[in-house]
């Protein structure tokens, strides 16, 4: 295959996605170029702007490095987002009952992130290796009642002092948030941004250079022979399982201590989802996603602006999100189809 | 009681339509798993269509539209392209559904046209049977209509046959003159256009008006509802039944209980795992051999081939 080309009708692909979405503005009658214009701008156009892109970018970051691994064990983790509000919730937990300095309580919350992800991620796990259930559906099922249950909590047992009202939790007490660095006259999201940064190189040389790495994926590629090989492979699509949820739940940390400050009923904000979008667009590989989770969470963070300046509806951001995406599988597939297509040189028949 | 009946049969109408639709795509070997999405911007258009022209069988007609549309992005990438199928319908969910949001912003709260109540005469005067089956409007029928011939469709017809036999075995239906792929695209298509419709019932009749959470993981239960039904239209039906009665349920204990209507939208997914694990237990798989007669209907295996790209040799 010729790498060029496929990387031709990618950039194609990205500008026949630019231009559907230009079309779909002027279809409800907004002006496009100035639309575009400010999802740069709202993302992008200040350092408290790219600070605030670069706090969203953590957690996204985090869940894409976890399904790195659950892809590579051929295993569809749509429980990702459930995984994030465990993780989320079982901080919250800790931020509210622990007392003590910062650097005991936040390590804290880290760890009881990866735990509420991890056995919210072995639950799908083991509903798919003895209960014959089928991740997506385990997994999403389970997104549900995680769901149901930070709503729940919300609204009645850790309901704020005196009213119970969807808006979230009290706030923690400032033990419990993670640490800034103030530059520029701005809160730089350190802490977020290295976890992020982290689990891309950990992901990385899991899959690169372990044993368990290589035969994680030799269970994705033909979970079958690699039972015959000897691979005892519910074992290994557990662990995948536990690795992708622990991430996530760190995932879900960083939206409590790092973002909110409190337990809110939507605390994944999407981000699991998003993230699969974001793994699918970065053709499975653990370097790719750390730049395209940046570039969809600055589309994500920009068209909230679209919202407050020109009343658009903000899922304009998704809209675009997922056409390039959906264009850029497209143009992989195009490639694939036609090896020798007159966009390069024709090579020896 | 007869009033309660009657409203579970006329919830489960639109799931019934969109459930049975993914079976025939399924059936035919191709997973449409953006029904999510699909039911979403099809329920949207189908306000909005109705809306401008004041007609609601037009904006079924657009709806079906959609649904057929983004089946056969599904079906063509699958098939030319051969893209995974899970991943082109997981993207064209979440597509769909921020699509249907951005588009519909504006026609959130608007008052549309509705299809109108249709009891069948004389049929509706039966006492108890005519009120909870024949009082109702023409997409309750068209559900009771869609699960009659899909079931004889499939097991009674030479095409029904042919359909699972591309989707069991594509290789020996390829060998028997069979083109697989025209058909699979077909199917697929057909199987979309029925989700439309079943997404205008939500916008048109059930729920009136757009907004966004008019069809909130109903596409999700549909399709956990095509597993529970282990491919069956009958049993699929019935799965369809269950949960309207579950929604019903759960609808008339919001006044008893005020304090559980937060928790009880989250209440169908712990049982549809439950009922997942049930249908693969080794204890209902020994059901279908205790009583053959009813293998067909006690069986949950997937078609062989489903979510596999079939290419001749």
């Amino acid at each position: 295959m010729n790498l060029s080309r496929t990387a031709m009708a990618t950039v194609v692909a990205f500008i026949a996605a630019l231009g559907v979405g230009i079309l779909l503005l002027l279809a409800v009658g907004a002006p496009p170029f100035e639309t575009l214009g400010l999802l740069v701008e709202g993302s992008l156009g200040s350092a408290s702007k790219i600070s605030i892109t670069l706090l969203a970018w953590s957690p996204l970051v985090l869940a894409a490095a976890g399904l790195v691994v659950t892809f590579a064990a051929g295993l569809w983790n749509i429980g990702v987002e459930g995984q994030i509000i465990m993780g989320a919730i079982a901080a919250t937990w800790v931020a509210r009952t622990i007392e003590g300095p910062g650097w005991v309580v936040i390590p804290l919350t880290i760890v009881a992130g990866v735990v509420g992800g991890v056995v919210w991620a072995l639950l799908v796990g083991v509903l798919k290796t003895r209960g014959h259930v089928h991740e997506i559906f385990g997994g999403l099922g389970l997104d549900f009642v995680a769901a149901g249950l930070a709503t729940y909590l919300v609204i009645g047992p850790w309901s704020r002092t005196g009213v119970a009202s969807t808006s979230g939790t009290d706030i923690f007490p400032e033990e419990a948030w993670m640490p800034t660095i103030d530059a520029l006259g701005v809160e730089w999201p350190v802490i977020p941004v290295l976890l992020g940064i982290t689990s891309v190189v950990l992901v990385w040389l899991l899959l690169k250079g372990t044993l368990f790495g290589l035969r994680l994926k030799a269970v994705g590629n033909n979970a079958y022979s690699s039972y015959l090989m000897g691979i005892p492979t519910d074992r290994y699509i557990l662990g995948a399982f536990a690795i992708g949820g622990g991430l996530a739940g760190i995932a879900g940390t960083v939206q409590v201590t790092a973002f909110h400050h409190k337990l809110v009923p939507a605390v994944s904000g999407g981000y699991g989802f998003l993230a699969i979008l974001v793994v699918l667009l970065a053709g499975f590989s653990a370097v790719a996603i750390a730049p395209i989770a940046l570039f969809f969470v600055a589309i994500s963070v920009g068209s909230t602006q679209i919202d407050l300046r020109l009343g658009l509806d903000s899922a304009f951001g998704g809209v675009l999100q997922g056409i390039i995406v959906l264009f850029v599988l497209f143009a992989g597939g195009w490639a694939a189809k036609h090896p020798n297509s007159s966009l390069t040189p024709q090579e020896e028949p | 009681m007869e009033a309660t009946l009657n409203s579970i049969v006329a919830a489960a109408a639109p799931l019934i339509i969109a459930a049975l639709g993914e079976t025939i795509t399924e059936k035919s070997g191709i997973i449409n798993l953006s029904l999510e999405g699909s039911l979403r911007l099809s329920a949207m258009t189908a306000f909005v269509i109705a809306f401008w022209v004041g007609h609601a069988l037009v904006g079924f007609a657009a709806a079906a539209l959609v649904g057929a549309a983004i089946a056969a992005i599904i079906a063509y990438s699958s098939i030319s392209l051969k893209l995974n199928q899970i991943a082109v319908g997981f993207v064209l969910t979440l597509l769909a559904v921020d699509l249907a949001s951005f588009l519909g912003d504006s026609f959130v709260g608007e008052r549309g046209p509705r299809v109108p109540a249709l009891p069948i005469p004389f049929l509706s005067d039966i006492p108890f049977v005519g009120k909870v089956l024949f009082d109702h409007n023409l997409v309750v029928y068209a559900s009771f209509v869609a699960i009659g011939a899909t079931w004889w469709f499939f097991y009674h017809t030479r095409p029904g046959l042919i359909i699972q036999g591309i989707g069991e075995r594509p290789e020996a239906a390829f060998a028997r003159g069979i083109n697989v792929n025209k058909l699979r695209f077909w199917y697929t298509v057909l199987g979309g256009a029925m989700v439309g419709i079943a997404g205008a019932s939500y916008s048109l009749d059930v729920k009136l008006g757009w907004r966004e959470t008019l069809t909130l993981n109903l596409g999700w239960i549909a399709l956990a509802l095509v597993i529970f039904g282990g491919w069956h239209p009958l049993r699929v039906a019935l799965g369809a039944y269950l949960f309207g009665a579950l929604q019903v349920l759960a609808f008339q204990l919001q006044d008893v209980f005020p304090g559980v209507s937060q928790i009880l939208p989250v209440a169908p997914f712990p049982l549809m795992i439950l009922a997942l694990v049930v249908v693969h237990s080794a204890w209902f798989k020994r059901l279908g051999t205790r009583y053959p007669k009813l293998r067909n209907i006690l069986g949950s295996e997937a078609p062989a081939a489903l979510g596999t790209v079939f290419e001749r040799e």
